[in-house]
């Protein structure tokens, strides 16, 4: 099983604890896309931990299309945790997509002010 | 507590487009109970204030501080030397906040970044409903603890009116009429005589009718 290695992957033991902050800190830190990997639709261990994520994921998308970062570079995904090769073409899809959007504006607009590549952009 | 929500993004940042230095406060009160001005709420206007400043080509600042409330005046100074750093204050706080800390420090242009709904009460996570509208002369003891003045529509001293049907009011069935909720509380209360002795017609003047009101506690009062 192989998937881009430009895929930074930050591990939680839910998607439930993916936060609003999270997502909107990794954009303005200068990612072009974050997707959110939770488990099927009601297959959550937690109940809910992934319809919760689905919501924050649609709220964080409402603003960066507000403030002309572009919703469509955050996404959520939902997969089990058996289902290996799922991820790996959720990854490349999601990459694919994100390649075709271009580079994040606030990445370019870093770059152009001359800052310092973060990790993320670096890898 | 005071109940508010966010103010749309899109208008906020037509408020502070054009200005370099930008301070989003919260306030640890109200507002951070119902999810709308808080420390976290503040973070995420400032961080999408800063992409969207970022993605404009502009090198604008935007910070964020949370104070403990903004209806008192001791927290807001504690707040002076920060607030004298920036352009403008977007306050998350609700409609009193927002005007004390513009009393304050007068001369700074102050935003309000919620729009304060209501007094109310948390029903679930994620869901807060009306309960008081301060009318300043509670007839709660008379009405079962329900209040007919924020839950029912026409605010009416007596009713239900001809608009309640099967519990629900006439402007929504999602809404519950308040005076049939009173109905049944009286009941289960054994003191459905009450519905014998009208209420008498309300002295609005406590309420808004009688201009910006003041409250004055002697005993602690300077």
């Amino acid at each position: 099983m192989s998937y881009p290695t430009n895929v930074k992957i930050v591990k939680l033991p839910c998607s439930g604890r993916v936060d609003i902050l999270h997502l909107m800190k990794a954009m303005e830190e200068g990612a072009d896309g974050v997707f959110v990997a939770g488990c099927l639709e009601g297959d959550c261990h937690y109940q809910a931990g992934n319809l919760r994520a689905k919501k924050r994921v649609a709220y964080v998308k409402e603003i960066l299309d507000k403030i002309g970062v572009g919703g469509e570079r955050v996404a959520m995904y939902n997969l089990s945790a058996g289902q290996g090769p799922r991820f790996a073409e959720i990854a490349r899809e999601m990459t694919e997509k994100i390649r075709e959007l271009g580079p994040s504006p606030i990445r370019i607009a870093k770059r152009q002010a001359g800052e310092r590549p973060t990790t993320e952009e670096a890898a | 507590m005071i109940i508010a929500k966010p103010k749309p993004i899109d208008e906020i940042i037509n408020e502070v487009k054009d200005l370099d230095k930008i301070l989003v406060a919260g306030c640890d009160g109200c507002v951070t109970v119902c999810e709308a001005g808080g420390m976290k709420e503040a973070q995420i206007l400032g961080s999408a204030l800063r992409m969207y400043f970022r993605q404009a080509g502009k090198d604008t600042k935007v910070d964020e501080i949370s104070l403990t409330r903004q209806c008192d005046r001791p927290y807001l100074e504690q707040a002076a030397d920060k607030v004298k750093e920036y352009d403008a204050v977007v306050s998350l706080a609700c409609g009193a906040g927002v005007q004390f800390l513009a009393e304050t420090f007068n001369g700074k242009p102050i935003f309000p970044g919620v729009n304060t709904c209501f007094i109310g009460v948390t029903e679930q996570k994620g869901e807060w409903t009306e309960r008081c509208q301060a009318c300043g002369d509670c007839i709660l003891a008379s009405t079962g603890g329900i209040c007919p003045i924020a839950r029912c529509s026409k605010r009416m001293s007596n009713g239900p009116c001809g608009g309640s049907s099967n519990g629900n009011c006439e402007i929504s069935k999602d809404t519950a009429c308040g005076w049939h909720l009173i109905y049944e509380r009286l009941k289960e209360l054994g003191q459905l005589d009450r519905f014998e002795r009208p209420n008498e017609p309300k002295n609005w003047s406590t309420s808004r009718d009688g201009g910006p009101r003041k409250v004055i506690k002697e005993v602690s009062h300077q």
